[in-house]
């Protein structure tokens, strides 16, 4: 019996390890600097593209990810891309941000922006942006809007419309 | 009708100073009076032999903020005595950011041994002037005969992860500059913060 017990544990030990480090690999968090990020923000086809700027750490920003990941779930092949563009700081991707994810089960690409000399790069994101998040860029081709506040799930639904209706005519 | 065109000036008028953007480099700052970690009031005036002043707007929550305490006492150990102190206002409203109450900064500026000021801005009337938007955001202070006027606002420097990968000190460069008499070459940069957290009216 006691000898069953042990071979056992050798045999499943193994496997329950794997199966739970298979669970934070599976989440995919590309660790981009912003010229690697930056055709992210320029990509010309007919799809409206959301990125929102967020972190773990900001509580506004955790408050509205229900939402974006909402529009993200209704919003399901009818060219809306939701992208979530975390500025947590990179050795805390393995420890809290992707552990967030799996939390939230959160859906929609999640990409880590890791380029700490930020005056370089906030201005090519949007001129307004003082560098607060959350932000949120919403463009499809030429037609580009930015924000820096918080949403509620109501004017996010309205922005994406004042998109998508557009794509119907 | 004239009284309608009248009103709707008003209005507009009054909208632009609502939703100004608070300070430009090369305007002159308010002094307030602010209620310190120690319990006793704090304002610009009282530092007579000052030659500015580093104003942060900083809180306790911020990751970035807390990235950058050890900096900013630094900042005050090194330029205090060269008649630049630092002067720390937490702008957060309490109510939305508990870790940001004035019971929470006593304990923060004991815990890190703040050499400066850490001050509470109660009812949130000083920020909004400056027009800071984000913690950390400095606003650094030169003393001429017109008042305080801002010669530099934006980050400590282009690195907020690490502090010896920083490669451009823009506090540091912009003392330097006003110490040798010429203005910042670098007067306003842009950094990654958190929001302050402003109380619903």
């Amino acid at each position: 019996m006691g000898r069953l017990f042990i071979v056992s544990l050798l045999v499943l030990l193994p496997i329950i390890i794997y199966s739970q480090e298979q669970e934070s690999e599976k989440v995919n968090v590309p660790v981009l600097d912003y010229n690697a990020f930056e055709p992210y923000l320029n990509q010309k086809n007919d799809t409206l593209y959301i990125i929102n700027f967020w972190a773990t750490w900001c509580a506004p920003c955790i408050k509205e990810l229900p939402y974006f990941q909402r529009i993200h779930d209704e919003y399901l092949n009818r060219k809306v891309k939701v992208l979530l563009v975390s500025l947590d700081f990179e050795r805390q991707l393995e420890n809290r941000v992707k552990p967030f994810i799996i939390k939230n089960s959160l859906t929609p690409q999640v990409i880590l922006l890791s380029d700490p000399d930020a005056n370089k790069w906030i201005d090519k994101v949007d001129s307004s942006w003082s560098g607060a998040i959350p932000a949120t860029v919403f463009y499809r081709n030429d037609k580009r809007l930015f924000f820096e506040q918080e949403f509620t799930y109501e004017e996010l639904e309205e922005i994406v419309k004042s998109f998508t209706e557009i794509n119907q005519n | 009708m004239k009284k309608v065109v009248l009103f709707a000036m008003l209005i507009i008028g009054l909208s632009v100073v609502t939703y100004g953007q608070g300070y430009k480099v090369g305007d002159m700052a308010t002094d307030f009076k602010l209620k310190n970690v120690d319990g006793k009031s704090v304002s610009l005036s009282d530092y007579k032999d000052a030659k500015g002043y580093i104003v942060i707007f900083t809180c306790n929550h911020c990751p970035y903020s807390i990235a950058y305490e050890d900096r900013i006492n630094e900042l005050n150990r090194i330029y205090e005595p060269q008649g630049y102190p630092v002067i720390a206002i937490n702008p957060n409203d309490p109510a939305l950011s508990p870790d940001d109450s004035f019971e929470k900064m006593i304990i923060r500026a004991k815990e890190k041994s703040f050499t400066f000021p850490y001050l509470f801005d109660e009812g949130q009337k000083i920020f909004p002037q400056y027009g800071a938007t984000r913690t950390p955001h400095v606003y650094l202070l030169e003393k001429v005969k017109e008042g305080n006027r801002v010669a530099y606002i934006g980050a400590i420097d282009n690195n907020y992860e690490d502090a010896s990968a920083a490669t451009e000190k823009y506090v540091v460069q912009a003392i330097a500059s006003l110490q040798k008499g010429n203005q910042p070459e670098v007067n306003f940069t842009k950094a990654i913060g958190c929001t302050i957290k402003i109380a619903k009216k």
